[in-house]
């Protein structure tokens, strides 16, 4: 089901672009949490970048902080602003299902990013990352380096159909290492609640070699906890997503943070250019793009370092 | 229509018989500490302790100063984003004055007088608008609450605000430190503890709050400053947001959108647990501090054990909520 489609040549098409203005719409939640606000850094930089490199794309973007403004949004933007494409990522998938729908079938090009719709065959093209590889990836990775008996602890995130993937993922990757978990909550993708789940955890248990703390929100969380409870050097802490400060902390070779998994809210930028390729180009575009999750490690970290991002 | 008068007579006299009406969220509260005696050995120990008083210390210092402007008869949601922005603010004047400053005392010591005064002044405006604008208090604090979110996430540029390296370590000991044992942010809840309960309990403005809150028309008729003394509340509340941040600061280090989370439900929640009435007249200091006990007693149980599956912690919460308040309740009406 998952083709994984590859665009390497597409770049000329943007050059070629017709002599009528193309709309792209973007949707995308707002910049509540460290990641969102990621996503909205990325999503601006590109619009600007395409809007100077193309005349002739116009880009509307809007951010939601819920799905029913996120339907209104969709409304106005096909209402006024007579738009070509849509690139969206759903605030929940179902009910955003029926009116991307809509807008589908009204002929206008739709890309969808990260949460897909809950009915397949609606979009043009999606993009998305792989949940059940971040949380393998993780699991790999202490399936590895562990040793036969260690414990571990989880943090997952908002309970959320993202969250079970994931977990589901790092759980079949653990399966026959012979590493116990000891506990999963939910410290929902926030540094405070991370922090008092983390001293929850270690006034529960004696004895942690690792945490999985799904995310670099909770990373950060944890981390302070452990510090406070004197029991640095017992256990490393492996977040997600590729926060700047957690792989400034991999590239300097620090111990606690030995590695991290990407999820990353870049993928916007994939999914803005290859949409507007598809309007303006002739290469095809349609199908799934899922980028993988990747381990970033001492030796690689400079790759995923991004300055001036605010995540 | 004579036996309704008579009884919210006797519901107010039950008020002055503190034996029955006190004992439901005690109760709750021991019940508690009962259940994680006997679910981990390690309820009890110094660290687990010291951990779950800490962290009750934001709420509970936010939630004092919420007792005070429900018993006027108000209510403010807007603290939980305020403590965001000020929490946000204070980190990017820091920051900046450190790049001009160096990161010295000074430094910190300008943060934490600008907490305190932004968060005094945000609590003086809500009051403001209140009383003078005329604006109810549920819909000014409601848009105040969404400005105040919105600001600290344009601050934050959508990302996390944190503070820098050198100026966090300074800092770090006002959370993490303390005397004898017993860690600042404790120390300093008991202590605006004690002055709350004293201030309701044996002060003229105490007794102005609940005259207001049970009856508005009166208290003016009664030559109390009825404006005056709800647009302390407010500021007094704002003022004590600004203290909570200065305390919540050196915790992480960083603030962002979703700092404060909610804190406006979780630190009404206490007071109404405590026994104060939701609609004014009547407050309690020492009940609020009960109820931010229960509220993150709850939380540290549920972590301390798999018994529910985490997807109903909300629920449990709920449960206990519900009950802490029913039991106050049946024993305040059964005269």
């Amino acid at each position: 089901m998952k083709k994984t489609l590859i665009a390497t040549t597409a770049l000329i098409g943007l050059c070629a672009g017709p002599a009528l203005a193309e709309t792209i719409g973007i949707s995308i939640p707002a910049a509540t949490h460290g990641w969102a606000g990621a996503l909205n850094f990325h999503a601006e930089r590109t619009v600007e970048r395409l809007k100077a490199a193309n005349p002739d794309l116009d880009f509307v973007l809007t951010t939601t902080s819920d799905p029913g403004q996120q339907v209104s949004d969709l409304e106005d933007m096909v209402a006024t602003r007579n738009i070509d494409a849509l690139v969206v990522l759903p605030f929940e998938s179902e009910p955003l299902t029926a009116p991307v729908q809509r807008i589908a079938e009204s002929g206008v090009w739709v890309t969808v990013v990260d949460r897909g719709l809950s009915q397949e065959g609606i979009e043009n093209l999606y993009v998305a990352g792989d949940n059940d590889s971040f949380g393998r990836t993780a699991g790999k990775y202490f399936a590895d380096t562990l040793e036969d008996g260690a414990k571990v602890v989880v943090m997952r995130g908002i309970a959320s159909t993202v969250d079970n993937e994931r977990v589901a993922g790092f759980q079949a990757a653990l399966e026959g290492s012979g590493i116990e978990v000891l506990a999963m909550d939910h410290a929902n993708w926030n540094r405070d609640n991370a922090f008092n789940l983390m001293q929850d955890y270690l006034s529960r248990f004696p004895e942690i070699d690792a945490v999985w703390a799904a995310d670099d929100d909770q990373a950060v969380g944890a981390l302070a906890a452990i510090e406070q409870a004197g029991r640095e050097g017992e256990m490393i802490v492996v977040g997600g997503a590729g926060m700047k400060e957690m792989v400034d902390r991999i590239r300097n070779g620090d111990k606690a943070v030995p590695v991290n998994v990407t999820y990353p809210p870049s993928m916007i930028s994939t999914a803005i250019e290859m949409t507007a390729l598809g309007l303006t180009g002739a290469a095809p575009m349609s199908g799934e793009f899922i980028l993988t999750s990747e381990l970033i490690t001492p030796e690689n970290a400079d790759k995923f370092y991004f300055e001036d991002s605010p995540y | 229509m004579s036996g309704t008068a008579s009884i919210t007579k006797n519901r107010a006299r039950g008020a002055r018989r503190p034996d029955l009406r006190v004992i439901g969220p005690l109760v709750a509260l021991v019940v508690l500490v009962l259940i994680g005696m006997a679910l981990n050995p390690n309820f009890l120990s110094y660290a687990n302790i010291t951990n779950v008083l800490a962290r009750s210390a934001f709420i509970g210092i936010i939630a004092i100063g919420m007792t005070f402007v429900i018993t006027a008869g108000g209510l403010d949601l807007s603290v939980g984003s305020m403590a965001a922005f000020v929490a946000g603010l204070m980190i990017l004047v820091m920051n900046l004055l450190a790049g001009s400053m160096g990161d010295g005392l000074a430094v910190l010591l300008l943060g934490v007088a600008l907490a305190l005064l932004a968060g005094l002044a945000a609590g003086f405006i809500n009051g403001v608008l209140i009383t003078r604008a005329g604006i109810e208090a549920f819909i000014l604090t409601l848009g105040t609450m969404g400005i105040y979110r919105s600001l600290v996430t344009w601050l934050a540029d959508g990302g996390t605000l944190s503070l820098g390296y050198q100026l966090r370590e300074l800092y770090r000991p006002v959370y993490y430190g303390g005397l004898f044992g017993i860690s600042w942010p404790i120390i300093v809840f008991a202590l605006l503890a004690v002055l709350g309960e004293v201030v309701m309990r044996h002060t003229a403005f105490g007794r102005h709050c609940a005259a207001i809150g049970s009856n508005e028309k009166v208290a003016r008729y009664s030559s109390v400053a009825v404006a005056r003394v709800k647009l302390a509340t407010y500021a007094i509340l704002g003022l004590l947001v600004g203290i909570a941040v200065v305390m919540y600061v050196p915790r992480l280090g960083s603030a962002s959108a979703t700092t404060g989370l909610l804190w406006e439900l979780e630190a009404i929640a206490a007071v109404i647990i405590g026994g104060t009435l939701l609609k004014g007249g009547f407050g309690r200091v020492w009940g609020t501090v009960v109820g931010v006990l229960i509220l993150s007693l709850i939380g540290n149980l549920l972590n301390l054990t798999d018994f529910v599956s985490p997807y109903l912690n909300g629920a449990i919460q709920g449960v206990v909520i519900i009950l802490a308040v029913v039991l106050q309740r049946n024993t305040g009406a059964a005269r």
